[in-house]
C-alpha cells in the first residue's frame, strides 16, 4: 500500500509517516500543494492524506484538480479547521473523509483503513454481513449469534451493521457518531460508550468469546 | 409601522401646530392694527361729536342743542352719523332716528346695537349721554362699512390660515417623508448587517449633506468593525492552526511515549497526560467553535430543519443515559413547521441542553422536552426536576467558563451553554432560563422565518 501525505508541517508529516511506516505502508511526503499534485498525478498511490492549508496550492484545489481529471483515489483531509462548514467544503471538493487536527494516530489509522477498504470492496450491495459466528441479514434485518436470534433496536442494528462492515478494524467514537447517528457534533459525555456497552451486552452475553472489543485510547473493534 | 409613530408624522404635526399658533398671533395683530384702529377712530369721532353737542347744551340750553343737531343733519356732510335727543320717556325730541333703540338703556356709556330705523337692521355704535331733567342724548354711527370690512378680514384670515396650514401639512409630510426615506435606507442596511451580512454599506448620494456624512461615518465604522472581526477570525484561525499544531505534536510525542513497552511505570503517567492534553484541546476547540459562530464566520447551511426529528434523534442518543441515571424522560412534540437552520448545530444545542438536564437531575427525577408552535416561532423547552439555577446566576450561565458553584464537581468545560447561546443567536432564536421550583426550564424560541 502506497500512501501520499501532502503536509507542510514537518513534525506532523513525520509523525504520520513514522506511524504508517510501522504498519507496513510505503509513505511519500510532499511538503506543498504543487509537489503533492505533481506526485499524485505522476505516481500511483492507494490513498492521499492532504492538509487543507498548504503553501502554493491549497489542499482543496489539489483534490479538486485530481477529481476533475477523474481520479477516484481515496482522499482523507486533515485540517485545523474543524467546523462543519469546513468539513462540508472539504467533502464537496472531493474528499472522502475529514479529520480535524489534532488527531490521535489511531483515529487516522481507523479512517484510513475504512477508506482503503471502501475503495477495495466491490460495488455490489451486500445482503449479509458475517463476523465469526455473528450473522446479519440486511434484508430481513435478522441478527444471529451462533444460530440464536438477537433482538436489536433500530439504532443498535445500525451500530452493529457499521461495526460489522468494518469488522477487524478499529472504529472510533467520532466515526460512529458521524456514520451511525449521522450528526457532526461534540458529545458532551461518554454517551457512545453507553450505547456500545448495551450492544455488547446483547451480542456477547453468555458467549465464550467476546466479539466487541474496546481498544484503549482509540475506540472499538468487532472480531 | 404605524403612521402616527413615524417621526415624519410627528414632525409634521408639531410643525402644523406651531404654524397654527403663529397664524393666530398674526391674525390677532392684523385685527388689532386694522379693524381695531378703525373702531377706535369711530369711537373717537363719536366722542368729539358728543362733546361738541354737550358744549352747545351747556352754553345755549335745550334750544341750542336742538339747533345744533338739526343743523348737523341738514348739512348732511356725514351720512353715517346718527343723532337722537329724547325725553324722560325716551320719546324722540330731535335727531335722525325714529325711535330709541330697544337694546340701548338710558345710562351713560358705549353701545353696539342694531339700528332698525332705516327699515332694515344696520349695525351701529353709539354713545349715550344723560342730561339733566331725565333728558338723554345718543350720538352714534352707522358702522355697516366697518362691519363688512370686519367680515371680509375674518373670512380672509380664516381661509388664509386654513390654506397655509393645509399646505404646510402636505409640504411637511412630503419633506419629512423624503428625509425618513433616507433614514429608512440607513435602517434597512443596519438590519441586514445585524442579520449577519457584513458586506452591506449605506448608500450615499454624493451631495455631502448631513445624511451623506452620516452614511459615510457609518460606512467607515462598519469598515473598521469588519476589519476587527476579520482580525478576530484571523487570530482564531491562526490559533487553530499555529497553536493546535504544536499541541498536536505534543500529543503525538506522548502517544509515542505511551507505546514504549520498556517503561510500564511511566506509561500510566503518559496516558493521563494524553487525557489532559485531550481535555485542553477539546476546550480549545469548543472555544474556537463558539468564537467562529459568534463572529459570523460560520456559514449556516440554510436547509429546512425538522426540529422534531432532531429532538427524537437526540432523545434516542440520550435515553440510555437517562435510564442509567433512573430519570424519566417525557416527550411532548406538537406538529410544527420546519425552520431554516443548521441541522448539526441545532442537534448540538439540543444535546447540550439535554445533557445538562440529565446531569443536574437527581435519580428518580423527570426531564420533559416539548416542542410547540407559538405565533410565528417554534418553542423548544426542556424542563428538569433538578436544583435549578440560583437567581443571581441565571443571567450569567451562558458566559464562557461560568459555572454555578454547585456544578463545579460535575464534569464539564463550562462552555456547553455558551455554545447553546451562540447557536441560538445564529438562528435569531431567544434563549430563556426559568426556575420552576423545583427544576429548571430552558426554552429556545426559534422564529419560523429564521435565516
Amino acid at each position: 500500500m502506497r500512501i501520499l501525505v501532502i503536509e507542510d508541517d514537518k513534525a506532523v508529516a513525520k509523525y504520520i509517516g513514522k506511524g504508517l511506516d510501522e504498519l507496513g505502508y510505503t509513505v511519500d511526503v510532499a511538503p506543498d500543494g504543487k509537489e503533492g499534485l505533481f506526485l499524485a498525478t505522476s505516481e500511483h498511490y492507494d490513498a492521499l492524506i492532504v492538509d487543507r492549508m498548504l503553501p502554493h496550492i491549497d489542499g482543496l484545489t489539489v483534490v479538486q484538480t485530481l477529481r476533475a481529471s477523474n481520479r477516484t483515489i481515496p482522499v482523507l483531509f486533515l485540517s485545523a479547521l474543524g467546523e462543519v462548514d469546513d468539513r462540508v467544503r472539504g467533502l464537496e471538493a472531493g474528499g472522502d473523509d475529514y479529520l480535524t487536527k489534532p488527531f490521535a494516530f489511531s483515529e487516522l489509522k481507523a479512517r484510513l483503513d475504512a477508506l482503503l477498504r471502501r475503495s477495495g470492496s466491490s460495488d455490489a450491495p451486500l445482503t449479509e454481513l458475517v463476523a465469526e459466528d455473528l450473522n446479519m441479514d440486511l434484508l430481513t434485518r435478522v441478527v444471529l449469534r451462533g444460530g440464536k436470534v438477537i433482538e436489536l433496536q433500530p439504532r443498535e442494528f445500525r451500530l452493529l451493521e457499521y461495526m460489522m462492515r468494518h469488522a477487524g478494524q478499529v472504529v472510533t467514537r467520532t466515526m460512529l457518531l458521524e456514520h451511525v447517528w449521522d450528526y457532526h457534533f461534540d458529545p458532551q459525555t461518554n454517551v457512545i460508550d453507553v450505547h456500545v456497552s448495551r450492544l455488547r451486552a446483547k451480542i456477547d452475553k453468555g458467549q465464550d468469546k467476546a466479539l466487541l472489543q474496546t481498544v484503549r485510547g482509540a475506540g472499538y473493534r468487532l472480531g | 409601522m404605524k403612521i402616527y409613530r413615524t417621526s415624519a408624522f410627528q414632525l409634521t404635526v408639531w410643525y402644523a401646530v406651531m404654524l397654527a399658533v403663529s397664524m393666530v398671533a398674526i391674525a390677532t395683530f392684523l385685527y388689532w392694527s386694522t379693524i381695531g384702529f378703525l373702531q377706535r377712530q369711530t369711537d373717537a369721532t363719536i366722542e368729539v361729536e358728543i362733546s361738541g353737542l354737550r358744549e352747545q347744551y351747556e352754553l345755549r340750553g335745550l334750544n341750542g342743542l336742538n339747533r345744533a343737531i338739526g343743523g348737523r343733519i341738514q348739512r348732511g356732510d356725514d351720512p353715517d352719523a346718527l343723532y337722537l335727543f329724547a325725553n324722560r320717556q325716551l320719546r324722540p325730541l330731535a335727531g335722525n332716528m325714529k325711535a330709541w333703540p330697544e337694546l340701548v338703556s338710558r345710562d351713560d356709556g358705549w353701545y353696539s346695537f342694531s339700528n332698525q330705523a332705516a327699515g332694515h337692521a344696520v349695525p351701529a355704535r353709539a354713545r349715550v349721554l344723560a342730561l339733566p331733567e331725565g333728558l338723554v342724548l345718543l350720538v352714534g354711527r352707522d358702522i355697516s362699512d366697518l362691519d363688512r370690512l370686519l367680515h371680509l378680514a375674518i373670512t380672509g384670515l380664516a381661509w388664509g390660515s386654513g390654506l397655509v396650514i393645509a399646505l404646510s401639512l402636505a409640504g411637511g409630510l412630503f419633506m419629512s417623508g423624503k428625509v425618513l426615506k433616507r433614514v429608512e435606507n440607513i435602517n434597512e442596511t443596519s438590519r441586514k448587517i445585524v442579520r449577519g451580512d457584513f458586506s452591506q454599506r449605506v448608500a450615499t448620494r454624493g451631495t455631502q449633506d448631513e445624511f451623506d456624512q452620516l452614511a459615510d461615518n457609518l460606512n467607515h465604522m462598519l469598515e473598521q468593525i469588519e476589519q476587527l472581526m476579520g482580525g478576530i477570525r484571523h487570530v482564531g484561525d491562526s490559533i487553530a492552526h499555529d497553536l493546535r499544531t504544536p499541541l498536536t505534536r505534543l500529543r503525538h510525542s506522548l502517544e509515542e511515549a505511551a507505546a514504549e513497552k520498556n517503561q510500564p511505570a511511566l506509561r500510566q503517567q503518559v496516558e493521563s497526560s494524553i487525557r489532559e492534553a485531550d481535555q485542553l484541546l477539546a476546550t480549545f476547540s469548543a472555544l474556537l467553535r463558539i468564537a467562529r459562530i459568534e463572529s459570523g464566520g460560520y456559514k449556516v447551511r440554510g436547509e429546512q430543519v425538522q426540529l422534531n426529528s432532531i429532538v427524537n434523534d437526540a432523545m434516542e442518543l440520550y435515553e440510555v443515559v437517562a435510564e442509567q441515571r433512573k430519570i424519566g424522560v417525557t416527550r411532548k412534540l406538537a406538529k410544527v413547521p420546519t425552520v431554516a437552520g443548521d441541522r448539526d448545530l441545532i442537534f448540538q444545542l439540543v444535546v447540550n441542553l439535554l445533557d445538562n438536564a440529565l446531569k443536574y437531575t437527581p435519580p428518580g427525577g423527570e426531564v420533559t422536552i416539548s416542542v410547540t408552535e407559538e405565533d410565528s416561532s417554534i418553542l423548544l423547552s426542556i424542563t428538569d426536576t433538578g436544583s435549578g439555577i440560583p437567581a443571581a446566576d441565571i443571567d450569567k450561565v451562558t458566559q464562557r467558563f461560568y459555572r454555578v458553584d454547585d456544578s463545579r464537581k460535575e464534569p464539564g468545560s463550562g462552555l456547553g451553554l455558551s455554545l447553546v447561546r451562540a447557536v441560538a443567536d445564529l438562528h435569531a432564536a431567544t434563549l430563556m432560563f426559568a426556575n420552576m421550583y423545583p427544576g429548571l426550564r430552558v426554552s429556545v424560541s426559534i422564529p419560523v422565518e429564521s435565516t
